[in-house]
């Protein structure tokens, strides 16, 4: 059995990653600031719901030899029509990519053909905080591959991130590294998905960055699906340019440990973010989303709602931030969390947090706990469903608000069935 | 439809019941007979309403005593989703709104539930489209409805035709209205009488549970029994129905 000290050195072991020039300093600073750290503890207020220790008894090693995979494989993630990119254990994967070379204005290749491109390394590391922040440290250092999205026009094809971890011999850490670039006034919808394919032990711990500038508007939408024994660590940072539309669906369903951290920046007057999530987690499972809205300048707008759903003995934590700064005045902000648990041993923190550092501005957050309705509960038996089968109607009907948000129809539902599967698995 | 001969449906004995540890039920008798419709008329707390939600088994309704048989079955042994399965069927008094599932998608997984029950087909969506389409019909409701979450932002008439749609639906063998004439202005009122007055057979019957006369203008019942502190104090054709709205419930209270 390791420790957590044990498990953080094995990670920082490591293996060494090719680079180009610009980014071999960053990369040695990376590894530097994640030697000074270590896990983050429950003394880290950032941490204090989430506990991280079914991590540690684990030894993770870094991926040399990649799975061949086919393209039956993943067949049941494949959304059509969609701009696909694949990676594999954090690898590029040219065979289950599809790249129809019909799309104007976008640019959607593997990040390492890329660090070339002055435009990369005039973004990179620009805003996910690797100095600070372990898991954005380690994965700078180690990362391997990822996306590199640009988009300049009207995109109507969906682009989709399609990060897969294979069952390895020994548990495996992978390190995904996306870059998100939307010109001014350009547009798209962009889905970040991982998956596990099999049911092994792997650390996922993924880092993206994301830029709009001008009238960009993005619809992102991030889905965690990763296995049942999987842990997954995920960042996204995002800068928001003027009267530019970003709007995020986050999903998170897998993993028995995950963390999802969003720190979305308004940096342009006039800007709206809208952030939307869900976590549903089962058995032993552990979702934690931490998400953060800096409105720094004026007239920005921000709407949330984040649902969790717990069943079993699992833990859900949401963490929603929001801070208006001084001189962003004219700020209109509003947030809900609202939550559903499932079983008397389900757990489920949630805290949103308000700092306001001016007077102009309308900010409104609320959160509601709750169980399943037993007026709705009775009604729908009472036209002929069983007891499982009107709580899944119900807990479906939950999580439809948020699925509902997504603008990508075949996603919708594999999403609904993603969450069926969930439930009933947990039941069985 | 009153028949001799027509088998009987649901028989109550000497029902007690309780709710939140108060006594309500003290010893109700009722015969339906196939073909028939019955009204329970009673003032505010008579226990009318418990009567309704002990029968489709609600949760927070225990039976203390007495038996209750629904076509041969120990009603009082089965589940809520097994009472409706075998036919039993509840118009709330107050339906419930349920955000985020579909009216169309719950009324085709209640149907296709009951086919399953009664070994027949389930209909895939578009067959239950036509099938639905048919059937909002009895209710004069807008195709609209369909497509919205269940009761979700409907007003208390169209909640109440929405409870009607799903009878009409799933054809129940006993359909019990609980106060299905409340909160309904009489243009509402009449077509929801016209609903259910369409969906009755000599093979099914309605208990109609009611604090007024005026429902009783649209749905004539067979039978009209008067409850009372938990008993029903007096039983008899339509015309009781007029009498208590001339007299009130005073002379029968007295009475009993």
């Amino acid at each position: 059995m390791g420790t957590r000290e044990q498990c953080f050195e094995q990670l920082l072991l490591g293996k060494a990653v090719e680079s180009v020039g610009w980014l071999k300093p960053i990369r040695a600073e990376a590894l530097d600031r994640a030697r000074a750290m270590n896990f983050p503890s429950n003394r880290n207020d950032d941490w204090r719901f989430t506990d991280l220790s079914a991590l540690y008894p684990h030894d993770f090693h870094p991926v040399v030899s990649f799975a061949k995979l086919t393209k039956a494989d993943i067949k049941e993630y494949v959304i059509p029509g969609a701009i696909r990119l694949v990676f594999v254990d954090g690898s590029y994967s040219s065979e289950l990519s599809d790249l129809p070379d019909i799309h104007e204005g976008v640019t959607v290749t593997s990040l390492l053909e890329r660090l070339g491109d002055p435009l990369v390394e005039g973004i990179f590391g620009k805003h996910a905080p690797y100095k600070q922040d372990a898991f954005v440290a380690l994965n700078t250092n180690f990362f391997e591959d990822g996306a590199w999205v640009h988009v300049a026009g009207d995109v109507t094809a969906p682009i989709h991130l399609l990060h897969v971890a294979t069952k390895r011999e020994t548990p495996s850490a992978i390190y995904p590294r996306n870059m998100v670039i939307m010109d001014s006034a350009s547009g798209t919808t962009l889905v970040e998905e991982y998956i596990g394919l099999e049911d092994g032990i792997y650390f996922s711990n993924a880092v993206t960055e994301v830029v709009l500038k001008e009238q960009a508007r993005l619809q992102h939408v991030r889905v965690q699906r990763e296995e049942r024994n999987a842990f997954h660590i995920g960042h996204c940072s995002v800068e928001v340019g003027k009267d530019s539309f970003y709007a995020s669906t986050s999903l998170a369903f897998g993993a028995r440990v995950s963390r999802h951290t969003l720190h979305v920046t308004q940096q342009g007057e006039g800007a709206e973010m809208q952030l939307d999530g869900l976590a549903l987690v089962a058995g032993r499972q552990i979702a934690d989303t931490h998400t953060l809205v800096n409105h720094a300048v004026p007239r920005g707008k921000s709407t949330q709602l984040h649902k969790c759903i717990a069943d079993g003995s699992a833990h859900a934590v949401f963490s929603g931030k929001v801070i208006v700064q001084e001189g962003a005045v004219g700020t209109d902000s509003a947030q809900s969390s609202r939550n559903l648990l499932l079983s008397d041993k389900a757990h489920i923190d949630t805290q949103p947090q308000l700092e306001i550092f001016n007077d102009d501005v309308s900010c409104k957050h609320g959160a509601t706990i709750g169980q399943i309705d037993a007026d709705a509960l009775f009604f729908l038996k009472s036209r002929g469903l069983t007891e499982e089968r009107a709580r899944n109607l119900l807990t479906h009907a939950f999580a439809a608000e948020i699925i509902a948000r997504i603008q990508v129809p075949s996603l919708g539902e594999s999403l609904g069935r993603t969450i069926l599967e969930r439930m009933n698995g947990e039941r069985k | 439809m009153i028949s001799k001969d027509s088998r009987i449906m649901l028989e109550v004995k000497n029902l007690h019941a309780e709710v939140g540890g108060i006594d309500i039920l003290k010893g109700v008798d009722l015969t339906v007979r196939a073909g028939e419709v019955h009204a329970i008329m009673g003032i505010n707390g008579s226990g009318k309403s418990t009567f309704s939600k002990v029968l489709a088994g609600h949760p927070d309704y225990h039976v203390t005593g007495g038996t209750a048989t629904f076509e041969g079955k120990d009603l009082f042994a089965l589940e809520p989703e097994e009472r409706a399965r075998a036919g039993l069927f509840l118009a709330f008094q107050y339906p419930v709104e349920i955000p985020g599932v579909s009216n169309s998608a719950l009324l085709r997984l209640a149907y296709n539930t009951l086919q399953t029950e009664r070994g027949l087909e389930e209909l895939d969506p578009l067959e239950f489209e036509d099938l639905v389409h048919e059937k909002i019909k009895v209710v004069e409701m807008d195709p609209s409805f369909l497509g919205r979450s269940v009761n979700e932002g409907f007003s208390g008439g169209e909640k109440k035709r929405n409870e009607i749609l799903q009878m009409a639906v799933l054809e129940p063998k006993l359909a019990i209205l609980d106060e299905t004439d409340s909160g309904l202005d009489i243009d509402a009122l009449r077509i929801v009488a016209n609903g259910v007055n369409s969906l009755l057979t000599p093979d099914n019957a309605v208990v109609m549970v009611t604090h007024y006369q005026r429902l009783l203008n649209y749905i004539v019942p067979d039978y009209v029994h008067v409850m009372d502190g938990g008993r029903i104090v007096r039983t008899g054709g339509k015309e009781l129905a007029l009498e208590l709205e001339a007299r009130g419930y005073d002379w029968l209270r007295a009475a009993a």
